[in-house]
């Protein structure tokens, strides 16, 4: 356990290192909501909504923008990168498994997510009245399937991808259609039938919509649920079965 | 006493054998070096014993347990080719992180100070130099006071100085009792530290022997050369038996031989008052014995 914490400790260190990263999983999201918060459009409340307002879709939108950077191009790129340099190769000349340096990434990441949804949230609801989730565990259930499903894909890119460059570039390009169906352009409720439907399929669009369900104090839709632990499962078996150590 | 014992190892990569039959046993306290041109097999060779890897047949033990045994990880350290750290990773958190890894761990600021690394600890791994990122994983790789120590290609990408004092270093590890498996294709490297060595060629293993075990295979025949100071028939030297043929070059001299043959070239040449300037011998040595055992059919 000791050795988990560490290594844990030290993926939180190396990462924050990287000022891009820092930028785009923590900052960007928190900046993105103060900009939007101040455009007025931002404050009306179209009635395909369900009563909320635009910003408070996009706060949940910041968040999975997050998400989608981490899952789709962080969490790949790096660990494609700590097989492609040996440094899950030496690991495995130590008394550590591999395996639990992967395991630090994700809690890593989770955690990043998690620092992000507090940052965002706190400055959507003190600067532009957000609302706080009606249902707080469901909210932090559905950051958790949003992230298993983003992060599924991730790890599936990092056990097929050759290197690094490789599994970035793949998740750049699965990242924009994602975020697309997410709402991030266009909120999904005022989306075409057709794309809203097409989009139930797509995990960060499923996760937008257990949060935004979570945001009114709803139940989530079991097709949310079905949609990201079948990513979860399905892409998260597929890695395991791909992945490579050297 | 064996702690390493390697039996008739095989390895193949799909069509490509990388280890057709490879045997060996390394005692205790000895620097064993394995030798071989590059594609040999040698790399695959210390992959199995490190565990990285299953052969397709054969036994490798080791200590009490079998190569791949997780008991084992804490008591062999392994340097292998190819493995890095995080860029942005310094020294110091490299060998306090690796450090909670081990059960025992040495003191990691002695061997960097050993290792000359102490000034880096606070640089970030990717700005280090191919020879501080050498030195780094060997410290890596004595993190865990291990009993048996793996070195692959240690002094690779080192530069000359750099590369002496790895071999101090490596001798100052041997007298810590740590047993040294060293693979490498440096021939000065396995002269100067190997206790003995095994040549792998074409993933077989053609000779087992101390390094002056190796060199007397190749022959021990030797070459004097020299620029007499007066003229002399060849009869004069021929007819030693140590001197198997002499060959003149203008004015210089050179005499093919074995045994005592510097000696006894020299006491003629002495006794006819010839005195032989600019003499050089040559012996056969490690690179000879080397290409001669695996010099392509």
């Amino acid at each position: 356990m000791t050795v988990f914490l560490k290594l844990l400790r030290t993926e939180m260190k190396i990462s924050l290192r990287d000022p891009l990263y820092a930028f785009f999983t923590l900052l960007f999201p928190v900046l993105l909501i103060a900009i939007l918060g101040n455009v007025p459009t931002m404050q009306e409340a179209p009635p395909e909504l369900g009563g909320l307002r635009v910003i408070d879709l996009y706060a949940g939108l910041a968040l999975g923008l997050a998400i989608g950077i981490i899952g789709l191009q962080g969490l790949p790129a790096v660990l494609a990168t700590y097989r492609e340099r040996g440094i899950l190769r030496r690991l495995a000349t130590t008394p550590v498994r591999p395996g639990l340096l992967l395991g630090a990434q994700l809690t890593m990441n989770l955690i990043t997510v998690l620092i992000s949804a507090v940052l965002v949230y706190t400055v959507a609801n003190l600067a532009f009245d957000v609302p706080i989730p009606e249902s707080p565990l469901l909210f932090l259930l559905a950051v958790l399937l949003n992230c298993s499903g983003a992060f599924a894909i991730g790890l599936l890119l990092a056990a097929v991808a050759p290197s690094g460059k490789t599994a970035n570039a793949i998740g750049t390009f699965l990242f924009f259609p994602l975020m697309f169906f997410a709402g991030l352009w266009a909120p999904r409720e005022l989306m075409p039938e057709v794309l809203q439907r097409i989009g139930d399929f797509t995990p960060l669009a499923a996760g937008q919509d257990m949060m935004t369900d979570a945001l009114l104090g709803h139940s989530p839709e079991l097709i949310s649920i079905t949609v990201l632990l079948g990513y979860l499962v399905i892409c998260g078996a597929a890695a395991v079965k791909f992945f490579r150590w050297e | 006493m064996t702690v390493i014992e390697v039996k008739n190892l095989a390895k193949r990569y799909g069509e490509t054998v990388a280890v057709r039959d490879v045997s060996f046993s390394v005692e205790r306290g000895e620097i064993f070096g394995i030798l071989g041109p590059n594609g040999a097999g040698k790399t695959t060779t210390v992959e199995c014993i490190a565990g990285l890897r299953t052969p397709d047949s054969g036994s490798i033990t080791i200590l009490d347990g079998s190569a791949g045994d997780p008991a084992l990880r804490t008591r062999v350290g392994v340097q292998l080719q190819e493995g890095e750290l995080q860029d942005k990773l310094t020294v110091r958190e490299a060998l306090e992180l690796y450090s909670t890894f081990y059960p025992d761990p040495a003191d990691w600021r002695k061997l960097v100070d050993d290792l000359g690394l102490t000034p880096k600890l606070k640089t970030r791994y990717g700005k280090l130099s191919g020879g501080q990122k050498q030195r780094l994983s060997i410290a890596l790789a004595l993190l865990g006071n291990p009993e048996i120590a793996i070195l692959d290609e240690l002094t690779t990408g080192l530069d000359p100085q750099a590369r002496r004092d790895t071999w101090d270093l490596i001798s100052g590890i041997r007298d810590r009792g740590v047993t040294l498996l060293l693979v490498t294709h440096f021939m000065e490297e396995a002269e100067r530290l190997c206790d003995r060595i095994a040549v792998i060629d074409k993933g077989e293993v053609v000779a087992l022997d101390t390094p002056a075990g190796l060199v007397q295979r190749a022959g021990d025949e030797q070459r004097i050369r020299f620029r007499p100071s007066l003229p002399f028939a060849d009869e004069l030297l021929t007819g030693l038996p140590e001197v198997k043929e002499l060959r003149r070059q203008g004015e210089r001299v050179e005499i093919i031989g074995s045994g005592n043959l510097l000696h006894a070239v020299i006491s003629v040449l002495a006794r006819d008052g010839i005195v032989a300037a600019e003499l050089t011998l040559e012996q056969a040595s490690l690179d000879d014995a080397f290409v001669n055992l695996t010099r392509g059919e």
